[in-house]
């Protein structure tokens, strides 16, 4: 698999530095990754050390965590680990994140324009453009939505956009976008705190490289969220009360919904602080019952109203739905936009962009076969070693096949697992995904990485320049998910 | 505020006074196993000290015997024991968790480092090498916790709810402290006494580290010399630490800022649970302590901690915990 650097142009085989490397500079630097890599040849193994411990136990102390599903210590509590911070950040020129911003805000845009069409008149699917069973047999599809109308007519206020780089065929960098996450997507807290830990362990980077700030994410989506309320759709006015709706403290991403609250200066509710009286829904205080305007729930849509949905859920609240049909809450994201961001409806998200817009896509797709078409079923089942094959509800990187990475009996295995429901998944060749300097016990090695931008969607789409960087910190791997050992780098926007 | 987050922050500072105040119960303990004494009379403490926070069956279903270090044992690490300092300083934490959006950076920081570090030094064996330096540490973690409380917390509902759970708490301590330490050292003093008229001054002088001991266990000590300047007498530490306004760990102190914080929170409604804090508040602010000790100190005590019980449950059903 052809090797793509984000730092240097060419990456000997399994380069592994050890700093100080002063004297011996590395070869084909790219030109925004100058400075820094003149600088981090400067730096010693023992002060690099030094900062990544200051910065794990900055962390601790802090509180930075999330609880490992299933793993519970013996007190029966949720056991709370770091998330590994990599110091070296992942640097993107200026002229690549405005084509890439442009890109996200045509792809969101159409996406929340394929939401209200598909809970409304579902012209995409009475034109052929997607097959009506994709949506109508969807899991994801609420039927409790149709013809719901929805302030703005956004469906996902907050979207989280996975993109990798890979090299195309003359070796050049390309973004492609891997998934779209419409529903709760998580990991903006890890964004804005690996940039304060930046600022704090290495403040001679920031006056030598003019990185673009991100730390008024919270002021975005507070405005956001402000903007999607039914009063402040529709006359502007207003002063809603927004809350966060988190699933409690011993949620995986407890930290960030608490973290979020406080930085928007809302409340942080749980199911049991909000109840629905006459179809409006209020919080208990201490002065009484207070009404809310605006939901940031980060609860799946199964969870959020036992009288819809899951019956024993006790994280939503009674009559949640019914007082959002009935346009006295908001809820954001809105139920039901995990048919737009399904792995089976993915390849069709440049159709929609046409449909809608009229326009070209400017973010590339994955190219992806699709286990439910024959014609797809057969190439895939015959070039299973090269594929990365994804089940089409599948997250967090588990029920997946990597293809250049699996046993002959783990592919064996899995093929027994395709043939009997293919409909349940996709493939994709096996990008050869960007690498990024990353320290090790050894040194610097490239390690793989993604980016997560965050979308803001509420009168106008907006979102602040960067997102979370991914890194996936085993040698070779290409899962860079929080559960499977995966860190956080700080992603630089460098303005030119 | 939401009724959870007042909830969370009441009780996160109430089991952050209630493991200073274990760590000073042991502490006073430790301390005065260290004089010379009976065997009986050391017994006499440390069951002293479970019967204090009515733990004293669950320590005998667990342990038997009374043994100095499984009392320790019992009361410093043992998570089963919701009085436990570990239990405490974990709750307390939970707690500030639950709510860390509402507390500042500072009070957060505070909570979550003082857990992280307890358990280094339970895991160093810190409590069991050198007790006296280990509750020295929790009795300033939690003097460090009220600090940066009062000193960087906005002056809204929050800080009063945090206030409200510390002296509620404090109040509830100290009168157990009192209860139970006025019976045992008045039964040892006149069983001496009366045993061997010729033990009675080296009795007294034995009585005087005990009663020291008591002050010094709620940082009494210098301020009865300070206030009464006179030989330590029952009566006075009665005095000192039920109806003195000015000692800040007395009930009448305590009681004092449960009503203020109670005015803060409740504007104008709960009437009848302020009511009830303020006629306690009033009945300590006139009382005399020979009109107590005529009644039975035990009997004024019991009836106190009950009012303190029912004032915490009203407070909860009012703000809370709504129905």
């Amino acid at each position: 698999m052809k090797k793509f650097d984000e730092m240097v142009a060419t990456l000997p085989e399994g380069l592994v530095r050890s700093l100080p490397w002063e004297g011996q500079p590395m070869a084909g630097v790219r030109p925004h990754y100058e400075a820094y890599a003149a600088w981090l040849a400067g730096r010693t193994a023992a002060q690099m050390a030094a900062r990544r411990e200051e910065a794990e136990m900055v962390f601790r102390r802090v509180g930075i965590t999330f609880a490992v599903y299933g793993a519970k210590d013996e007190d029966g509590a949720g056991t709370e680990r770091l998330i590994p911070f990599d110091l070296i950040p992942r640097v993107i020129p200026a002229h690549e994140w405005r084509r890439m911003e442009k890109g996200l805000v045509q792809r969101v845009t159409a996406l929340n324009r394929f939401l209200h069409d598909v809970y409304h008149e579902q012209e995409i699917l009475k034109s052929g453009v997607i097959p009506s069973e994709q949506i109508t047999q969807n899991a994801q599809f609420r039927k409790e939505m149709m013809g719901v109308n929805v302030p703005n007519q956004v469906y996902s206020h907050i979207a989280g956009i996975d993109i990798v780089r890979a090299p195309d065929a003359s070796g050049e960098g390309v973004y492609y976008v891997l998934e779209d996450n419409l529903r709760v997507p998580s990991g903006v807290s890890y964004m804005l705190e690996d940039r304060r830990m930046m600022m704090r362990l290495f403040p001679d980077l920031f006056s030598q490289h003019r990185v673009a700030p991100v730390m008024h994410y919270p002021d975005l989506l507070l405005e956001t969220l402000r903007a999607s309320s039914q009063s402040a759709a529709q006359s502007g006015a207003q002063d809603p009360t927004v809350v966060v709706l988190t699933p409690g403290m011993y949620n995986s991403a407890y930290f960030e919904h608490a973290f979020l609250a406080q930085q928007m200066g809302v409340e942080l509710v749980e199911g049991q602080d909000l109840f629905v009286k006459d179809r409006y829904v209020y919080m208990r205080t201490t002065r009484g019952p207070r009404r809310v305007d605006v939901i940031y729930r980060r609860v799946d849509d199964d969870f959020l109203d036992p009288a819809v949905f899951r019956p024993n859920s006790t994280l939503g609240c009674h009559g949640l739905v019914e007082a959002y049909a009935a346009g006295n809450v908001t809820i954001c994201n809105a139920i039901g936009t995990g048919v737009a961001d399904d792995k089976s409806i993915y390849p069709y998200v440049p159709k929609m962009i046409e449909f809608y817009l009229g326009e070209k896509p400017i973010l590339s797709n994955v190219p992806t076969y699709m286990g439910r078409d024959p014609e797809d079923l057969k190439y895939i089942l015959a070039h299973l070693p090269e594929l990365v094959v994804k089940e089409v509800h599948g997250a967090g990187g588990y029920g997946m096949l990597v293809g250049p990475a699996a046993s002959a009996q783990e592919i064996a295995d899995f093929r027994r697992v395709l043939e009997a429901n293919p409909g349940g998944y996709i493939a994709q060749p096996t990008l050869s995904l960007s690498s990024c300097p990353t320290f090790v016990d050894s040194g610097v090695a490239p390690r793989h990485i993604d980016l997560r931008p965050f979308v803001l969607s509420g009168k106008e789409v907006q979102m602040v320049p960067g997102g979370l960087t991914r890194v996936a910190l085993k040698e070779g791997s290409l899962v860079v998910n929080s559960s499977q050992g995966g860190g956080t780098k700080d992603t630089w926007i460098l303005e030119d | 505020m939401l009724s959870r987050t007042a909830d969370h922050l009441f009780w996160m500072s109430r089991y952050t006074e209630r493991a200073e105040n274990t760590a000073r119960m042991l502490d006073v303990n430790y301390q005065t196993s260290l004089l010379p004494q009976s065997a009986q009379a050391a017994q006499m403490g440390w069951q002293g000290l479970l019967s204090i926070s009515e733990l004293l069956p669950a320590y005998q279903a667990k342990h038997g015997e009374i043994s100095p270090g499984a009392v320790m044992e019992f009361m410093v690490v043992d998570p089963g024991n919701p009085s436990s300092i570990v239990s405490c300083l974990q709750a307390a934490r939970e707690n500030a968790r639950a709510v860390r959006g509402t507390l500042t950076t500072e009070v957060w920081e505070t909570q979550n480092q003082t857990w992280l570090e307890l358990g280094r030094r339970i895991g160093a064996q810190e409590h069991l090498r050198d007790p006296g330096q280990f509750f020295e540490w929790v009795k300033f973690r939690s003097h460090l916790s009220r600090g940066v409380t009062v000193g960087t917390m906005l002056m809204d509902e929050a800080l009063y709810f945090m206030r409200l759970g510390t002296f509620l708490e404090r109040a509830d301590n100290t009168a157990r402290l009192l209860d139970v330490k006025f019976n045992a050292l008045k039964s040892e003093y006149h069983g001496a006494v009366a045993g061997d008229g010729s033990q009675g001054a080296d009795g007294e002088d034995y009585d005087f580290y005990q009663w020291s001991a008591i002050l010094r266990s709620v940082s009494a000590f210098e301020i009865y010399r300070k206030v009464y300047r006179n030989v330590i007498q029952p009566e006075r530490v009665a005095e000192l630490l039920i109806l003195r306004s000015d000692m800040p760990r007395s009930l009448h102190a305590s009681v004092a800022e449960v009503v203020g914080n109670l005015a803060m929170v409740a504007g104008d409604s709960a009437q009848e649970t302020r009511r009830r804090a303020g006629r306690l508040l009033a009945e300590l602010q006139y009382g005399k302590i020979d009109e107590i000790l005529a009644t039975g100190l035990h009997a004024y005590l019991t009836q106190f901690l009950d009012r303190v019980n029912e004032l915490g449950v009203r407070i909860s059903r009012d703000f809370l915990v709504p129905a």
